[in-house]
Parts: C-alpha cells; sequence; structure tokens
C-alpha cells in the first residue's frame, strides 16, 4: 500500500513516464528461424493516460501486450515499469505495478464476485490471504468504481460476460497498480457494455491518475476515448499519436485499407464501399437527406448536391419528390423512393 | 439478490455440525464391528475398568488405531483430490482417477514382490507394511505418474483426455504389477491381492507412528496453501498477475499430493474415488469454492464420508468384512456420474 502510494508520488514529479520500452523488439524465436513483428520499439506511456492498441488481425497486439506484461520474453530491448525491468522483477514486486485483464477464460463455479475481488488484493496480504480493514476499503472502491456493489455476494458464474468483465476490472484495480493492463476488455460485449466499459476505464484513468494500456479491435470507441493510439499493422512499424493526427496523417486509412471499405476522414468512421451505378442529386441538409444518402449510397448510387443529373431528389412537406427521365413520383418514404428508383433502370 | 449465496446455515455452524458429526461416527465406528461395544463400555475401557478383558484389547489394538486412520485417510485422500482438482482445472480429477494410487501401487509392489522375484527373498508383507522404505517406494510410484500425467497434460488442453492419459498411466503401471506378481511368491501375491482391496484395519499402531505424523503435518501444509489455489483457479496468466509464483506451488502441490496419496495408499491399499468425489460434496456443502472454506471443509467431509464407509464395510452384526475398496468406490463412483450429468459442461462442475 505504502510504497505504491510513493511510487505515485514519485512519477508524478517525474517527468519519466510510468511505462517505457527501449529498443524492444517482439515476436517469436524457434530452433530454425526468427519472426520479428516489430522491432526497436521505444514507447510509453503516462499516468492517467488512457492508451489504446488497434490493428489488424495477426499484426502482434496480442504479442506486444504478452511482452509488455513480462509473460512473454522480448527478443531484445527492454520494458521500464516505474523504473523497474518487467523481465527482472520479484513476483509479488511485478504484481504491485501492473494489473492484468486478459480474455483467457475464467471458470470458477462457486467463487463469489467477493472472493475474485480480493484476489486483487493477494500481493498486499500475508501468507493466509487475510484482508485488513483497509483492503476491505480498496475491495468497495474498486465494486463501486465498476457499479458492481450490490454485486458482492453473487457467484462469478452466474455473471453475464459485460458483468464478469467488470469484476475482472475491479480485480485489477484492488491491486492498486499504477498501470492496468487489458487485452480486449471489450470483445464479445454488445454495444452498450463495450461503451460502458470503455466510459469506465476512461474515468478511472483521469479520476485516479493510472495509465491504462488496452487492446480492441472497436475503432470507433477508441478513437473517441483514447488519449492516444498505438495503430499497428504488418507492414509499418507501430505508430502512436493522438487519435486525430493519426486519422488526419492518413495513418488510419493506410493500416486498414481495403477494397471493401473505406476510411471516411470527415466522420472519422468507415465506410463500405458500393460499386457506383450512377450519379443521383439530392438536395437538403437535414436529418432525412442524411439517411436518404445513406440508403442511396447502399443501393450503388453517388450522391451530389448539384442538380443536373437524370435522378434528383428533393424533400419536402414530409414526402420525396423524385424527378427521374422527365417524370415526377411522390414517394411516402424511403423504402418507396429506392424501389421507385430499382424499377425504372 | 443479493440472497443467492446466503448459507442455509451459518458456516460456524456447519463447523461445528461437521466436528459433532465426526465425534459420533468416531464413536460409532469404535463401538460396531463383529463384536458390539456399547458406547458406555467404550467410557468404562477408556477409563480403565471394562467389563471384559478382551474387549480392551479389540479397542486398544483393533478398533482405536482403525477409526483414527479413517480420520486421517478420509481428510487426507479428500483433501490430495481437491488439489489435484485445482491444479489440473479439472473436475475429475483425483488420486485413483489420474493413476495416482496406481503409481503407489507400483511402488509398493516393487518394494514387495521384486525382492522375490529378483533376489528370491521372501519378504514378510504384514513387516514391510509399516516400514519407512515402503512408504517411501509408495511416494516415489505416485510422485512419478502423478509428474508424468501433469507433463502430458501440458500439452493437452482438453480435461478428458487428461483423464484418459491418466488411465493409459494406470494401465501402464497395472502391467508392470502383473509382471511382477508372475514371478513372485504365491503368498505375496496373495497378500499384496488382499491389500488391493484396500483396508484400515491393517494399520496397527507401529504403523500409525508413521502415517500419523506425516499425513497431520501435510494437511497443515495443504491449508497454507488456500491463497495461491485460489490465484490458480483463475488461470495461469492472472496467477502470475497477482504475484504468484505458479512454477513452484504447482510443484508444492504435485509434492504434497503425492505424499500423501502415497503414504497412505501404502498402508490401506488403494481407496478408490473418495478423493474424486469428496471435494465435490464439500463444495455442495459449503457453497463456495474458495479454498480458505474449502480445504478444511474437504478435510471434515472427508473425515465423515471415510468413517461412514469403515462402518459400512465392517457389516455390524454381521461376521464378515466388505472390501473398503469397494464400498468407497459403489458410494464415489455415482456421486461423480452425478455431476457429470448435472453439469453438462464439465467445466462448470468448480
Amino acid at each position: 500500500m505504502e510504497s505504491i502510494a510513493t511510487i505515485n508520488q514519485e512519477t508524478a514529479h517525474l517527468t519519466r513516464p510510468i511505462l517505457y520500452t527501449q529498443g524492444l523488439t517482439i515476436g517469436y524465436k524457434t530452433k530454425r528461424n526468427t519472426l520479428e513483428l516489430e522491432k526497436d520499439l521505444n514507447i510509453k506511456i503516462r499516468n492517467g493516460e488512457l492508451v489504446c492498441l488497434i490493428g489488424p488481425n495477426g499484426c502482434g497486439k496480442s504479442t506486444l501486450m504478452r511482452t509488455i506484461a513480462g509473460l512473454q520474453k522480448p527478443l531484445h530491448g527492454e520494458t521500464f515499469i516505474a523504473e523497474v525491468d518487467v523481465n527482472n522483477i520479484k513476483p509479488h514486486q511485478y504484481a504491485k505495478l501492473l494489473s492484468l485483464v486478459l480474455t483467457d477464460k475464467v471458470n470458477v463455479g462457486a467463487m463469489t464476485v467477493m472472493d475474485i475481488v480480493s484476489i486483487g488484493r493477494y500481493p498486499y496480504t500475508n501468507y493466509f490471504a487475510r484482508l485488513k480493514s483497509s483492503d476491505y476499503e480498496i475491495i468497495e472502491r474498486s465494486l463501486d468504481s465498476v457499479h458492481l456493489t450490490s454485486y458482492k455476494d453473487r457467484f462469478f458464474n452466474e455473471l453475464s460476460d459485460g458483468e464478469k468483465q467488470r469484476v475482472l476490472i475491479a480485480k485489477a484495480l484492488a491491486q492498486d497498480t499504477p498501470l492496468i493492463l487489458l487485452d480486449e476488455p471489450t470483445a464479445h460485449l454488445d454495444l452498450p457494455n463495450r461503451v460502458e466499459i470503455m466510459n469506465i476505464l476512461k474515468r478511472l484513468a483521469k479520476e485516479t491518475n493510472k495509465a491504462i494500456f488496452l487492446s480492441t479491435h472497436e475503432l470507433d470507441l477508441a478513437l473517441q476515448t483514447a488519449d492516444t493510439i498505438w495503430l499497428m499493422n504488418r507492414e509499418e512499424t507501430l505508430k502512436s499519436g493522438t487519435p486525430e493526427d493519426l486519422v488526419l496523417s492518413g495513418m488510419f486509412e493506410r493500416v486498414f485499407k481495403s477494397s471493401a471499405f473505406t476510411f471516411d476522414k470527415l466522420s472519422g468512421s468507415f465506410k463500405v464501399v458500393h460499386p457506383t451505378k450512377g450519379k443521383v442529386s439530392l438536395s437538403g441538409n437535414d436529418v432525412h437527406s442524411t439517411w436518404a444518402r445513406r440508403a442511396l449510397e447502399r443501393d450503388g448510387y453517388q450522391v451530389v448536391q448539384d442538380a443536373d443529373w437524370p435522378i434528383s431528389i428533393l424533400h419536402e412537406e414530409d414526402r420525396w419528390k423524385l424527378e427521374m427521365n422527365g417524370k415526377t413520383f411522390q414517394c411516402q418514404d424511403i423504402g418507396e423512393l429506392l424501389s421507385t428508383i430499382r424499377e425504372a433502370n | 439478490m443479493a440472497a443467492i449465496n446466503s448459507y442455509i446455515l451459518k458456516p460456524w455452524l456447519v463447523v461445528v455440525i461437521g466436528i459433532g458429526l465426526i465425534i459420533s461416527l468416531f464413536l460409532l465406528d469404535l463401538s460396531l464391528g463383529s463384536v458390539k461395544i456399547s458406547v458406555e463400555e467404550l467410557l468404562n475401557i477408556i477409563s480403565g475398568n471394562p467389563s471384559k478383558k478382551s474387549w480392551e484389547y479389540i479397542f486398544f489394538s483393533f478398533r482405536l488405531p482403525k477409526a483414527i486412520t479413517a480420520i486421517l485417510t478420509g481428510a487426507g485422500i479428500s483433501v490430495a483430490g481437491l488439489q489435484m482438482q485445482t491444479l489440473f482445472k479439472n473436475p475429475l480429477a483425483g488420486p485413483s482417477v489420474l493413476g495416482i494410487s496406481h503409481g503407489a501401487s507400483l511402488g509398493v509392489a516393487v518394494f514387495v514382490l521384486s525382492s522375490t522375484a529378483i533376489f528370491g527373498v521372501t519378504t514378510n508383507f504384514q513387516e514391510a507394511l509399516g516400514s519407512w522404505g515402503l512408504v517411501l517406494f509408495a511416494i516415489a510410484g505416485s510422485f512419478l505418474v502423478l509428474l508424468s500425467v501433469l507433463f502430458a497434460s501440458a500439452r493437452i488442453s482438453d480435461g478428458v483426455t487428461v483423464l484418459i492419459v491418466g488411465l493409459m498411466f494406470g494401465f501402464m503401471t497395472g502391467a508392470v504389477v502383473s509382471i511382477l506378481q508372475y514371478f513372485s511368491d504365491p503368498e505375496l501375491i496373495q497378500n499384496f491381492l488382499v491389500w488391493t482391496f484396500g483396508s484400515l484395519s491393517g494399520v496397527a499402531w507401529s504403523q500409525l507412528r508413521v502415517m500419523g505424523p506425516v499425513i497431520a503435518l501435510t494437511l497443515l501444509l495443504s491449508l497454507l496453501y488456500s491463497k495461491q489455489m485460489n490465484a490458480l483457479l483463475l488461470g495461469e496468466n492472472y496467477a502470475t498477475g497477482v504475484g504468484i509464483n505458479v512454477a513452484r506451488t504447482r510443484l508444492k502441490l504435485i509434492l504434497t499430493t503425492s505424499v500423501v496419496a502415497g503414504t497412505i495408499t501404502a498402508f490401506t491399499g488403494p481407496i478408490a474415488f473418495i478423493g474424486v468425489a469428496v471435494p465435490h460434496l464439500a463444495r455442495l456443502l459449503f457453497r463456495t469454492s474458495n479454498h480458505k472454506i474449502l480445504i478444511p471443509g474437504t478435510m471434515m467431509s472427508g473425515a465423515v464420508i471415510m468413517l461412514i464407509c469403515d462402518i459400512v464395510s465392517q457389516v455390524p452384526g454381521a461376521q464378515t468384512t466388505l472390501p473398503l475398496n469397494s464400498v468407497t468406490a459403489l458410494f464415489g463412483a455415482p456421486v461423480i456420474l452425478a455431476i457429470i450429468i448435472k453439469n453438462k459442461k464439465m467445466k462448470g462442475a468448480f
């Protein structure tokens, strides 16, 4: 407890980040050959920073996670957490610097939420894992942070996937480390749960000044919540920066480029590429036109603002006025609009 | 919602009931047998004025060591089972299922039978039964099998396959035992066969003097492992993450399990299914997988079940006894079947 508090204070005053790597090369070594996934990485995470690691499947996200966590040996270089080399650290010391939330399936029949979260206090307890009142306070606070206070006595196996993930985050919080590392914490969760987990993590980083490092496939969420994004792909070395800078530099488009979709810099989201059948002019800029544009784009039309094209659409008085091949149609909704256009072409 | 985990009985009440149950079953075990000695008479014998001199002899020479052995064996073999279930993350692991008892049998067979098979010297089986040499051979045998199964299981993630691996090791050790038997003295073979039926009455005071401290010590040790075992339940990486030295913990668990299973098997013969079944009974009874409660809970339940099995095997009122190994199998195997049927997905059984 005390030692961690002092570490936190010290590092807050230092310009040194809580985690940094020096010439870190990650990958796998077999008897015959060596596979280098990333070479000579010099990356850092500061206190209170939320860092999201994103990249396509198979680019080595998990390997980087595991290497930084000291669960896998690097090919070269070192990782320092609070100035300590993770590969040269005593188990109990390690557990006070870094807590983990992993993708490993946890199967523990009759363990309660309380049982699981108190395992987070193990680095601080004696041989019998006896909890002091200060331990109980931290456990209560951790459960409160993930909105699970009333779930204390529930069995872990009876919880939903989202609740289980929150319990494991509470366990990591109870461990009270300056750095929390989460491997795909939003995988297998539905949208509300994904957003909630990300919000919780964002808030924790700000409120507790902990550094939070997570890998995810949720690009939208990462762009909206991360302070820093580490972008990984197979061809290039890892790029790190604020989400906005990475978008403007075109990195996002490059890393996730595909013939099936494009990254739209303006909206910050991915769009599926549809083959173009022709151009349609659409006037108006309100909600109705926005959704009509999406429908038309899905159907393979490129939507333009000027009115010189054979098909033009105007929304007025809750109806759609469609002019096509010299004729005028009145449509009730977007569905009717689409089917009219489809019939005529 | 919070009431889901509320106990019907308070934990301390369960402990009081458990201890009460152990004491009454202990007295019952002392009282019942081919000759019935009433509880009143038991008190007379203890206070030093028995009604019959032969009863005093039966009590001190047979019943008392046997009842103490029942408690030690029940608690020991059950905790060994629990440790293996957590170690392998497999609800069906246990000394008899994974071939650990077979390993111990092999050790015993090698120690007892090889002397005649190889050197032509006839050993006295009863004499050998209490010796340190035999105990060490049994421990070495179970350690060897446990280590092999663990090594194999590191390459296999499927729980049922690990059980098959254990079964194969069991067959292999069984084959070696058969070969040793083939070359041994007939009388010795018969003694060995009787030993494989399992019996608590073979343990006399002189042997209890060896077995008692060993089992008691390892049981005390296993009480110290609750923290590491809880962390292991979450998986190796999580355990490492909270500062547990996984490799060292695994070695400790293997060592204590082999010492307990080996020692008990050396003295009582292999005892089937108690090690698998009792931890599940304890989980059900105490409604927790938290080892802080589960380890002492398993010891208590194991002692109770073993005393009951011993009483049943004595067939109260009759002049005959049943092989203990069969009684425990008749009790344990249905429990395992029930667990498999109830949790169609085995992993949920923890």
